[in-house]
């Protein structure tokens, strides 16, 4: 493993794992698994509503605006639960991870700050955007909701940045065991970045486009198939067919940037035994004693997908130190996480072909019922290749926080019942879960219930006079 | 340039005690507001002021903690290792008070906003009590240079029960001068009345307690003491002026005065603050120099406050002017 030092290996032989390891380790999965669901409707989903807005003005087309609108307020109510579940993220970097802020902050730190300033400009300019429709004329509200793209965009590299950071630290020396020196450019172009942040880019348009194409699609099947639910259908998941490719390929070119410079990473991906040439690639099965259970084998699959070769060396399991080697539990989950968001990527393609081909051959979408139940669950296959796409690469690089540097038993705090904080977390965010969908199903009846447009849904009309108050009382 | 970053980190805590603060504040009045019919145009008030601007005022919190671990990371690991229980409970409150809010919006039946709001409203009396007792804890110099203090005197002590007691207090006021004035912009007297009484109580009650902490800091904080009544006593003074002349003028002056002199009676007890314990950041035992990141990082730090100032200063003043023109649709 390049920058191995023994020196840390050595140092954290010691004692057994601090009894907070495994409810911090339990608290942030949870946490970020639940935050980073809401990522792609921030970054994503606002372009959706962008290229709506623009159609509906270019083209004096009023569905095209309420979908626009509508769309607004649903970015609306998930941005907000998103600002706050991710400023859980931000407390728990200290709270659950402080020898991780206190010795690495000064380097790992930086992309965080760049963030900040792309996480500002967002909850403004939605906010502008989002109450603007009645007030603002139509080209100036549309503008003001193109920072909003470029800041979740922005926003998204940084923080991936951080944590491309930790998978190839780079950018500072330390001496005694504290940073003296920092190269800011360094860190922030570390080796990881690149490919991560396009990789994690594209999933969020992936994921928004398949997502909001799939409510369409389930509407579209209940018979519902207005030009709005058409429409609804048509602009999301356009996007999602024109990313998907492009994703396939850039994942490609991840897998083998992970086959250079994360070597012990890329073992527990195919799960490696020994280090060798000709490495079948191994679809399903399971890790278990130095040896890959059940599953199909491809026979040197995966040397030739990582150097287009058979004779390609892979390294395997064995070629890590025995004390910084993943559990065999772990390299499971890493290798079964990584064959499902490949396989789900694939079937994703496969959709978007279909309707790339029915598109180009008929300007329509295909007319089968199959390609409607497709489009249905292809939103929540794509969330669960987002969420799988993140085990690989956080439980990948297990047990390290940053590799090579720090392992994540010794970032952990040290301090309080780390089970009660998690308890109250995951109770609050299942409350906080369930009322998102029920508000959002809330806002669905109500939008179904009023039809087309209404008088009340026609953005840019004129002002309204005083009308009934929204947020009456409570006790 | 430790200095310089530890002046970028104050101005983010000033705007967020500011600015979140009066957030904070509006859900204090709106737990407060009664029934469903009495609390009905008070909080409906509260609802169009706080809808467009809390998120980004929230952002401010982020800014602060991104530049703590950033520019000074040991001190953060220290309080974060040692004031977790208040600090797990805000971001929890956080969690409740934004969602809560989101919802409130959306939802129609009379229970169910009642719900959502009073997740709202009670979380946001709790969340700043506990920044109040946090701030008190690292004030009074509770939080040792290697982190790990005592889980709880370091959060419940004299100075953080005033800290957590004045955030409440200094939050309520600020807000209920706010929404006189956004009262007053609407030609509304009846809740330009219901607020102003609301600002002339919570001033008096804040100033009480005020007085009341300047014992409590003698007796359990006394470098604290010193440096509030010596260096920072300009500020104490400019806070304690400001905050009666817009308690005096109240009836009479430009909203825009009576915002600009809530403004400067919070803001100026959380500048006193970062005045009184210069040169220290945690107590009297680590120094912000000795707790600063290398300077490529402040550097950086430093780049990133001159991009905020470029970029997200006039983007927060085009929110707050279409705001205040009604521009926005909040309805």
């Amino acid at each position: 493993m390049p920058g191995l030092s023994l020196v840390t290996v050595g140092a954290s032989l010691a004692p057994a794992d601090p009894a907070q390891l495994l409810p911090a380790r339990e608290q942030m999965a949870f946490t970020l698994g639940f935050h980073i669901i809401l990522v792609p409707f921030g970054v994503a989903f606002t372009f959706l509503m962008l290229i709506a807005n623009a159609r509906g003005i270019r083209r004096n087309d009023e569905t095209a605006l309420l979908l626009a609108r509508r769309w607004s307020q649903v970015a609306a109510v998930l941005f907000a639960v998103g600002a706050v579940s991710g400023t859980v993220l931000s407390f728990e970097l200290g709270l659950l991870w402080p020898r991780l802020m206190g010795t690495y902050g000064a380097a790992f730190g930086i992309p965080f700050a760049i963030e900040g300033l792309f996480f500002f400009l967002e909850a403004i300019f939605v906010a502008i955007y989002v109450f603007g429709w009645q007030r603002m004329r139509p080209w100036p509200h549309f503008w003001t909701g193109v920072p909003v793209v470029l800041s979740g965009i922005g926003g998204t590299l940084s923080v991936v940045a951080a944590n491309a950071w930790m998978n190839q630290p780079g950018g500072f020396t330390m001496r005694d065991g504290k940073i003296v020196e920092v190269r800011p450019l360094e860190v922030i172009f570390n080796g990881a970045f690149g490919f991560e942040a396009i990789h994690m880019l594209l999933a969020a348009y992936m994921v928004a486009g398949f997502v909001v194409a799939g409510v369409y699609a389930a509407g579209m099947l209940r018979g519902r198939r207005d030009r709005y639910h058409r429409l609804g259908l048509a602009i999301p998941l356009t996007v999602a067919a024109l990313v998907t490719p492009l994703q396939i390929f850039v994942g490609d070119i991840a897998a083998r940037e992970v086959y250079r410079n994360e070597p012990a990473k890329f073992a527990a991906i195919e799960a490696v035994p020994t280090t060798g040439t000709h490495v079948p690639e191994v679809l399903g099965g399971y890790y278990a004693n130095g040896k890959v259970h059940g599953g199909i084998k491809i026979p040197s699959g995966a040397s030739l997908l990582s150097g287009y070769s058979p004779s390609t060396r892979i390294q395997g399991l064995d070629a890590i130190p025995a004390e910084v080697r993943p559990p065999d539990r772990l390299v499971t989950i890493v290798h079964l996480s990584f064959d499902v968001m490949v396989g789900i990527g694939t079937a994703l393609l496969g959709l978007s072909a279909w309707y790339a081909l029915a598109w180009w051959r008929r300007r329509d979408l295909p007319r089968s019922r199959w390609f409607l139940r497709a489009t249905t669950i292809s939103g929540v296959l794509a969330v669960v290749a987002l969420e799988a796409g993140w085990v690989v690469t956080e439980v990948g690089r297990q047990p390290w926080t940053v590799t090579g540097h720090l392992l994540t038993r010794d970032a952990v705090t040290t301090s309080g019942n780390l089970w009660l904080f998690f308890a109250a977390t995951v109770a609050l965010y299942v409350a906080v879960g369930a009322t998102t969908v029920y508000v959002l199903r809330l806002l669905r009846r109500r939008w179904r219930d009023q039809g087309g447009a209404t008088e009340t849904d026609v953005p840019y009309g004129p002002a309204r006079g005083p009308e009934a108050t929204p947020a009456a009382g409570q006790a | 340039m430790s200095t310089f970053a530890a002046v970028v980190l104050f101005i983010g805590v000033t705007a967020y005690a500011v600015l979140g603060g009066a957030d904070y504040g509006a859900g204090f009045w709106d737990l407060t507001a009664g029934g469903a019919r009495r609390g009905r145009d008070p909080r409906h008030l509260i609802d169009q002021t706080l809808a467009p601007v809390w998120e980004a005022n929230h952002v401010w919190l982020i800014f602060c903690l991104v530049m703590l671990w950033t520019g000074f990371p040991s001190a953060f690991a220290a309080i974060m290792t040692t004031l977790y229980i208040p600090l797990g409970l805000a971001a929890l409150g956080i969690v409740v008070r934004g969602s809560g809010f989101a919802f409130r919006k959306v939802v129609v039946k009379t229970d169910q906003q009642r719900a959502t709001g009073a997740a709202f409203a009670t979380s946001s009396v709790i969340t700043p009590f506990f920044f109040g007792t946090i701030a008190g804890g690292i004030a009074s110099g509770r939080v040792p240079a290697d982190g790990h203090g005592d889980p709880v005197t370091s959060w419940v002590n004299p100075t953080s029960l005033l800290g957590g007691v004045l955030a409440v207090g200094v939050c309520a006021f600020v807000a209920a001068v706010f929404l006189t004035a956004e009262a007053r912009t609407r030609a509304d007297a009846h809740l330009e009345g219901w607020f102003r009484r609301r600002a002339q109580a919570s001033a008096v009650a804040t100033g009480a307690v005020a007085l009341a902490g300047i014992a409590v800091l003698h007796a359990d904080a006394g470098r604290l003491f010193d440096g509030l009544t010596g260096r920072g006593l300009p500020l104490v003074l400019i806070s304690a002026a400001s905050g009666l002349a817009s308690i005096a003028l109240l009836h009479r002056a430009e909203p825009r005065l009576l915002q600009a002199l809530a403004v400067g009676a919070a803001g100026t007890v959380v500048v006193g603050w970062g005045v009184a314990q210069y040169p220290y950041l945690l107590g009297t035992h680590l120094r912000l120099d000795e707790a600063a990141a290398p300077d490529a990082t402040l550097a950086s730090l430093t780049l990133v406050a001159a991009a905020a100032l470029l970029l997200v200063v006039p983007s927060m003043a085009l929110l707050f002017v279409l705001h205040q023109r009604g521009r926005l649709d909040t309805a």
